[in-house]
């Protein structure tokens, strides 16, 4: 798995911090996500499909 | 219309009757159910039209995919200056004036929600757990030691579910907690959907009065809190001389109108979580084995969190949107200037997304993917303070008070069915 992030896009909402905390955190400045791991491993698969399908603002692109 | 006014003319008459309002009243005797005409609407009419109060009309959107397709894209406009913009009737009055980001579009509305986006990240709000868990125990040691239990019942509302959320944000923002009565009295007619418009104007005028006078007074020593760091950020950008290429940056955008930033987070901060919290209790009251399985298991208290927003979906009048260029939502064609308003209860009661939908299932695997924080850009920015004040307050009533129980039958609960955010104005309980 490969994830892609559209930041610019993040409304700061942390919902996928909150599903995925080992993927995603949120910047100090501004709580725009910011990627942990590009390339998690397969037992954080559904959580990060889990978050990209939440993601309020589609900001999340997940790569098979 | 004459008793003797023909079949064929009585039903062509019939099809140019206005469409009817919102439907806002839950079934008889089913407090928790959302109104029972979103069922059939969204299996026969998914988007269909009512009526607002002044005679205008908007559509009316109830299906799941539907209410993300449309608030997940931005030709649909939150502006509510726009052409078209559903007005009549909306939560917090009809006014243009003073708008809160809410109220706008990108890139104003980015430029201002990341302005504030940092205080309430998931890791700062956890950070603020120890105290709202402090703020919780104390409020309940009073209630503990109020003599209303034994007599009629002591009002959850006021003891606790108003208290707390009212508490956490006035620290936040840096309003005087002593202040409460004024600015829950306030905040109580700008979101009534009964009181005349002319009426909830005059509530947010005071509102936005008394606010000022706050922000006025913190010019001169800001403080650590929002509304503090908003007036430093207003000062800089305000009074410094700026170099040419932020100048011109800075004349795209609005100056910060801090007391429209207070009035928001004031007004979104305590009522929508004081009555998810005391509906939520009420619930757990009703249905003891649910409410054991989280005293023995706490960590399904989260998920159990995420479950009651859905299930009880207390944004009752809207989000609302206006159609900024003619857009097709699963075949049915909206045109630039019609108005949008979305029935969150009924997203979240969607069975073609929530199996078995209309029961409470703490332990439900897709829970989270409720849209009782909206959807899109908008989407509720306090929502982790929300979840965290949730999951601490239900926590520790199930643990402190585990034989708490409505003091009245539940007919006789007064519940909000006047109001744009749904919940029980007063919530008598004893144990």
């Amino acid at each position: 798995m490969k994830i892609t992030l559209d930041a610019d896009k993040c409304c700061a909402a942390g919902q996928c911090v909150l599903i995925a905390p080992e993927v995603f955190d949120q910047r100090d400045e501004d709580g725009v996500v910011v990627l942990l791991d590009a390339a998690p491993p397969a037992a954080q698969h559904d959580a990060v499909r889990e978050a990209a399908a939440i993601c309020p603002a589609t900001v999340i692109e997940v790569h098979a | 219309m004459s008793p003797t006014t023909p079949m064929s003319e009585m039903s062509e008459m019939t099809m140019f009757t206005a469409p009817a309002p919102l439907p806002v009243e839950p079934p008889s005797g089913c407090p928790f159910d959302p109104p029972a005409a979103f069922a059939a609407l969204r299996t026969t009419q998914p988007i269909s039209k009512i009526s607002l109060p002044d005679g205008s009309w908007a559509w009316l959107v109830t299906r799941y995919a539907d209410i993300r397709t449309i608030l997940g894209d931005t030709r649909f406009s939150s502006d509510t200056t726009v052409h078209g913009y559903p007005l009549s009737g909306m939560t917090g009055g009809p006014s243009t004036r003073n708008r809160g980001f809410i109220r706008m579009d990108p890139p104003e509305h980015t430029r201002l929600r990341r302005m504030v986006t940092r205080e309430f990240m998931v890791k700062r709000v956890e950070a603020l757990r120890p105290e709202i868990q402090r703020i919780t125990e104390e409020l309940c040691d009073a209630m503990e030691r109020a003599e209303g239990r034994t007599q009629g019942g002591v009002d959850l509302v006021q003891a606790l579910a108003l208290p707390v959320p009212s508490l956490v944000i006035s620290l936040l923002l840096g309003v005087p907690y002593e202040d409460h009565d004024l600015f829950q009295g306030l905040t109580g007619t700008l979101l009534s959907r009964t009181v005349p418009d002319d009426e909830r104007e005059a509530a947010r005028a005071e509102l936005r009065d008394y606010l000022d006078r706050l922000v006025t007074a913190k010019e001169a020593d800001p403080g650590d809190d929002i509304l503090g760091r908003l007036i430093v950020e207003q000062q800089r950008t305000g009074e410094l001389t700026l170099p040419q290429a932020l100048n011109s940056v800075r004349a795209e955008g609005t100056p910060i109108d801090v007391a429209a930033f207070a009035a928001l987070l004031l007004i979104a901060g305590h009522e929508t979580t004081a009555n998810m919290i005391s509906l939520s209790a009420l619930t757990l009251m009703r249905d003891p084995a649910t409410a054991e399985k989280l005293r023995q298991e706490p960590a399904l208290i989260r998920g159990a969190v995420e479950e009651l927003l859905r299930f009880h979906s207390i944004i009752r009048n809207g989000p609302r949107r206006a159609a900024t260029a003619d857009v097709e939502v699963d075949g049915h064609l909206i045109r630039a200037g019609e108005g949008v308003v979305v029935a969150v209860p009924s997203g979240n009661r969607d069975e073609s997304v929530f199996a078995d939908a209309d029961r409470l299932d703490v332990c439900r695997p897709n829970a989270q993917h409720h849209v009782a924080f909206g959807y899109g850009i908008h989407q509720c920015l306090g929502q982790a303070l929300a979840r965290v004040e949730l999951q601490v307050v239900l926590g520790t009533l199930l643990r402190r008070f585990p034989a708490m129980r409505p003091a009245v039958p539940v007919e006789e609960i007064p519940f909000r069915t006047d109001m744009s955010i749904y919940g029980c104005h007063a919530l008598p309980v004893t144990w």
